[in-house]
């Protein structure tokens, strides 16, 4: 080992320490906002907030199943005992007029508050006289019973319309007393978190609470039919949890598996354990280089740039292939092997600059999630080759020595023969894949989200059959109320309110939701409050208005007296909401961020098997916008979330053309000759173009995550194609290194494909996308640069 | 002996003119009449007279629309009561109104000839012939009680002629049945 040696490598520990501090202070995130851009718009901003943390990402389905439905309700009941006592849950409905008895008293006390009918006009003898008539005619009806013995307190019926203003949805269907399927196969709760969705330990315990509820109860019946019964749950969170237990799962026995596949590779080609950690040293230098450059640059690392970020082991395991490789021992120092070296570093450092340019171009994407992973790449592959460069070859043991793959080589130039007689095909193959591409234009790229969504199709339609039961059909349109404080937000919501009854009237919207009939804002309580004659007035009134109608006012005193006391009242507030059903019923509809109160008004359709059309949905957007300048939003989860992913995907598309432009643009740079920067893209865009059209004949439509693992093809690929136009300088200056590289290229290329390759049988789509798009891309991209390169034959034959 | 066997026979007749009664309803698939009622309330200084139509689906849509004095529609379906009135909608799940859920249900059952669903809440009492035909529907559930006494359901074969309900406060309700309308 030579002196100058000592300052790389003190230079390597520092900025090792260096970086470990920053990986250890970094902050990491886990949450969805790796997928919102950096600048936001206000409904990007709402939709990432609403899947997060919205009221729908808390609500877990329940259903119990098999056996007989006594001993589902029994199940039913007993659960929802058991979780309403558990401070976990913010509410559990399974159909029990749990709440009833308060509920009504809190709805007939606030009447005159609640009720949206209650207007100066209502009080006038005009409208006293229509409104007592009203419930006359009820009290004729089967409805009269319960109107009946409120007749002399309530004439005007404002307890019903309070009843009716808060029952506008379906119920689901009732079988012995619970919640139940329409065909009352399985009984039906529903319970909400009070964590929010994002906090999925709390989601896990939560779901872990339900079913030891479950169990317990059904422990506690010594009833066969009860024993027999089947616990299933579903809905956001749980589709949260198994999802990241799922990619936890995966990702640890996935990089077993292809740890253990590669290192047996490695240590049957190096024979050696101290090579072979010494293998894994720019690895993992680069992966701490990546990761402390994210920090730093980014402030926060998000964990899917450390998922994606692993598979730049790919790339930088094989710069140390290719030092042991092809210099089977440490440098000794002759001319020859001097400029061996020279030219094995030129060619790695061009294979660098290649994937830095493919990986740049994701710097500027606005999502990021892809910025992060091109920052991450650019650092690790730089750190990863100046560690092999400077910091291994002192490092190697003077005893080192590599099992001697002259004979591999030889074998492989032996095969390349082969392949080379065959190279009109590629002719074929880039013909086939370019009209494959061309036939399937319309739908090469996936832009539906829900493509890299790890939920299994098995899963989704179990929740929608769950839903429909419930006759709670995923919403996903909502208007979105923003105020700076609650009666702010209570004011727009009613104000949208009063905008969208012509439409409901008109049955262009089925209805909606909104917190606001729960809690009425001040100003409508105190304008409702106000519109309440004094008694003397009203008795005057009202003896007018009953002249003609079958009741005499002097059996309505308990009315004027209901009415003087609800004058003087106080308002109602978010505290009297607490014991009663409402409480929960307003928390679905809000969130509250420091000052700030958020309202969401799910619409629901005219139909309710039929999502609203379009044009009913602008005639709603025109509604809103016209209430609530600036206030209120009209969201469609799935379409939003569709369209950002969209912009995400058409983003990386035009960055990826760019990064392959400077790529090539650097290639002219550095061989300054067409044919030989041509003999380097075409393999690389060869093997990208088959490996799309085959994924396409596969029956996939291609997403973000196969764009991706094409630019892992172009960088991985590149160092090949590099060689191989090495290899074809070298010949032309009349020596022979082939074997050697041969050699090195195809280990390199077994552990890029055997990594990848376990990756592709993923059950988490995006890491199933990108191994099988990397797997058969590095390896076709050997093969295609083998087959492409120039070398003649007789130099090939002379190997042997 | 004779005259045991023959209350006997009398008691047999009078459960399978029951069971013959209720196949007749059965078969009923859609009906449409008209209707007057008459509601004598102790809240009311005078009876309430309506009138409109009743129509019926097999097996649980029921709607009775009245036309005078006030046009109003309540509409009996999969176990929910729509009461519209003045360009107004109440909508109202049975299963939150115990204590209404039994009146509706005796006329639907009586019109669908559900005798099993009619024999969960009343205890029925067949009088009279398939030709002329009174049934007494007496609460069996005490709560029940509390609220109605008991209904009267007259007909003529598959023909209701008049429903009257007696409530436990006094409260009379007398609905008598026109002629069959067209559908």
């Amino acid at each position: 080992m030579t002196r100058p040696r000592i300052v790389p490598l003190a230079l390597w520990v520092i900025a090792t320490v260096l970086a470990a501090i920053v990986v250890a202070r970094a902050n990491y995130s886990a949450d969805l906002s790796a997928f919102l851009p950096r600048a936001p718009s206000a409904r990007q901003q709402l939709l990432v907030e609403q899947l997060r943390d919205g009221p729908a990402s808390r609500l877990l389905l329940i259903a119990i199943e098999a056996s007989d439905a006594a001993a589902r309700a029994q199940l039913s009941l007993a659960i929802a005992r058991q979780l309403r006592g558990d401070p976990q849950f913010a509410s559990v409905d399974n159909g029990e007029p749990i709440n009833q008895e308060r509920d009504r008293d809190f709805l007939f006390e606030h009447r005159y508050l609640m009720s949206e009918a209650v207007t100066a006009q209502r009080f006038t003898v005009e409208g006293l006289n229509s409104a007592i008539d009203d419930t006359i005619a009820i009290l004729a009806s089967p409805a009269g019973l319960i109107a009946k013995p409120l007749l002399p307190r309530d004439p005007t019926g404002e307890f019903l319309q309070v009843l009716n203003q808060l029952d506008r949805t379906a119920q689901p269907h009732t079988f012995e007393g619970v919640w139940a399927s329409p065909d009352g196969a399985r009984a039906l709760l529903l319970a909400s978190t009070r964590a929010p969705g994002s906090d999925l330990d709390a989601q896990e315990r939560a779901m872990q609470a339900i079913r030891a509820a479950f169990t317990a109860a059904q422990h506690a019946s010594a009833e066969p039919s009860v024993r027999a019964t089947r616990l299933v749950l579903t809905g956001p969170p749980v589709f949260a949890v198994a999802a990241r237990a799922t990619i936890k799962h995966e990702a640890v026995r996935l990089s077993i598996v292809s740890t253990l596949l590669i290192v047996t590779l490695l240590l049957a080609v190096y024979r050696s354990l101290p090579v072979l950690l010494l293998g894994l040293l720019p690895v993992t230098s680069g992966a701490l280089a990546g990761i402390a450059a994210v920090a730093l640059g980014f402030g926060v690392v998000h964990g899917i740039t450390l998922g994606f970020g692993i598979t730049l082991i790919g790339e930088s395991v094989d710069y140390s292939i290719y030092l042991f490789v092809q210099s089977r021992r440490p440098s000794d120092g002759s001319a020859d092997s001097q400029r061996r070296e020279r030219v094995l570093w030129r060619t790695i450092l061009l294979g660098v600059l290649t994937s830095v340019c493919g990986f740049a171009s994701l710097l500027p994407s606005g999502f990021p999630g892809l910025s992060q992973l091109g920052l991450y790449s650019i650092a690790g592959l730089i750190a990863a080759a100046a560690v092999t460069r400077f910091v291994l070859p002192s490092l190697m043991p003077r005893s080192f020595q590599v099992r001697d793959l002259t004979a591999l080589g030889k074998r492989a130039a032996q095969i390349l023969l082969h392949v080379r007689a065959w190279r009109w095909l590629l002719g074929i193959i880039a013909v086939l894949a370019l009209v494959m591409l061309y036939l399937q234009r319309d739908a090469l790229w996936n832009r539906d989200l829900g493509a890299l969504s790890p939920v299994s199709g098995g899963a989704q339609v179990l929740d929608a059959k769950l839903r429909a039961d419930l006759g709670a059909p995923d919403v996903s349109d909502f208007i979105v109320v923003t105020g700076s404080d609650l009666q702010t937000m209570l004011r727009d919501c009613e104000k949208i309110a009063a905008a969208l009854d012509p439409l409901i009237t008109n049955r262009t919207i089925g209805g909606f939701d909104s917190p606001a009939r729960y809690l009425p804002s001040i100003a409508a309580q105190s304008e409702r409050r106000a519109s309440l004659p004094d008694s003397e007035e009203l008795r005057a009134r009202l003896h007018a208005a009953t002249a003609t109608l079958a009741v005499n006012s002097e059996r309505l005193e308990p009315f004027v007296q209901d009415v003087a006391r609800a004058r003087t009242a106080p308002l109602v507030t978010i505290a009297d909401l607490k014991g009663t059903s409402f409480e929960a019923g307003f928390d679905a509809l809000t969130m509250r961020q420091h000052e700030k109160w958020i309202a969401l008004l799910p619409l629901h359709a005219a139909q309710t098997t039929v999502p609203p059309s379009v044009s009913a949905m602008s005639e709603v957007r025109a509604a809103v916008e016209h209430a609530a300048p600036g206030q209120a939003l009209l969201l469609n989860l799935k379409s939003e979330s569709d369209a950002l992913y969209s912009s995400y995907l058409s983003e990386a598309l035009r960055l990826s053309g760019a990064g392959l432009a400077a790529i090539v643009v650097l290639l002219f740079i550095t061989l300054r000759s067409p044919t030989r920067v041509a003999g380097v893209v075409a393999p690389l865009v060869l093997a990208v173009l088959a490996v799309a059209s085959g994924l396409l004949i596969g029956g996939r439509s291609l997403t973000i995550m196969h764009l991706i693992g094409m630019l892992l093809i172009v960088a991985v690929g590149s160092n090949y194609a590099l060689f191989f136009d090495r290899t074809e300088v070298d010949q032309n200056a009349g020596t022979a290194p082939a074997p050697l590289t041969l050699a090195s290229l195809l280990i390199a290329n077994a552990t890029t494909v055997v990594g990848f390759g376990v990756l592709g049988f993923s059950q988490v789509p995006v890491l199933a996308a990108l191994g099988s798009t990397v797997a058969p891309g590095a390896f076709l991209a050997l093969v295609f640069s083998a087959a492409l390169s120039r070398a003649r034959a007789p130099h090939l034959t002379r190997l042997q | 002996m004779l005259l045991g066997l023959l209350i006997e026979v009398s008691v047999r007749a009078a459960d399978s003119d029951l069971d013959r009664l209720m196949a007749l309803l059965a078969t009923r698939v859609h009906g449409h009449v008209s209707f007057v009622e008459e509601d004598e309330l102790a809240v009311l200084d005078r009876p309430v007279r309506s009138s409109g139509e009743l129509f019926y689906d097999r097996p649980d849509r029921l709607e009775k629309r009245t036309l005078a004095p006030h046009p109003a529609s309540v509409i009996l379906e999969h176990g929910s009561i729509t009461i519209q009135s003045h360009g107004h909608e109440h909508v109202l799940a049975l299963r939150d109104y115990p204590q209404v859920a039994p009146f509706v249900e005796s006329l639907r059952a009586t019109l669908a000839g559900d005798r099993q669903a009619l024999e969960q809440v009343f205890q029925v009492t067949f009088a009279g012939t398939l030709e002329r035909w009174t049934l007494t529907l007496v609460p069996s559930d005490a709560k029940l009680k509390s609220v109605a006494q008991l209904i009267h359901i007259d007909g003529e074969r598959d023909e209701l002629h008049s429903v009257s309900i007696t409530l436990a406060d006094g409260d009379r309700s007398v609905m008598t049945i026109g002629s069959s309308l067209p559908p």
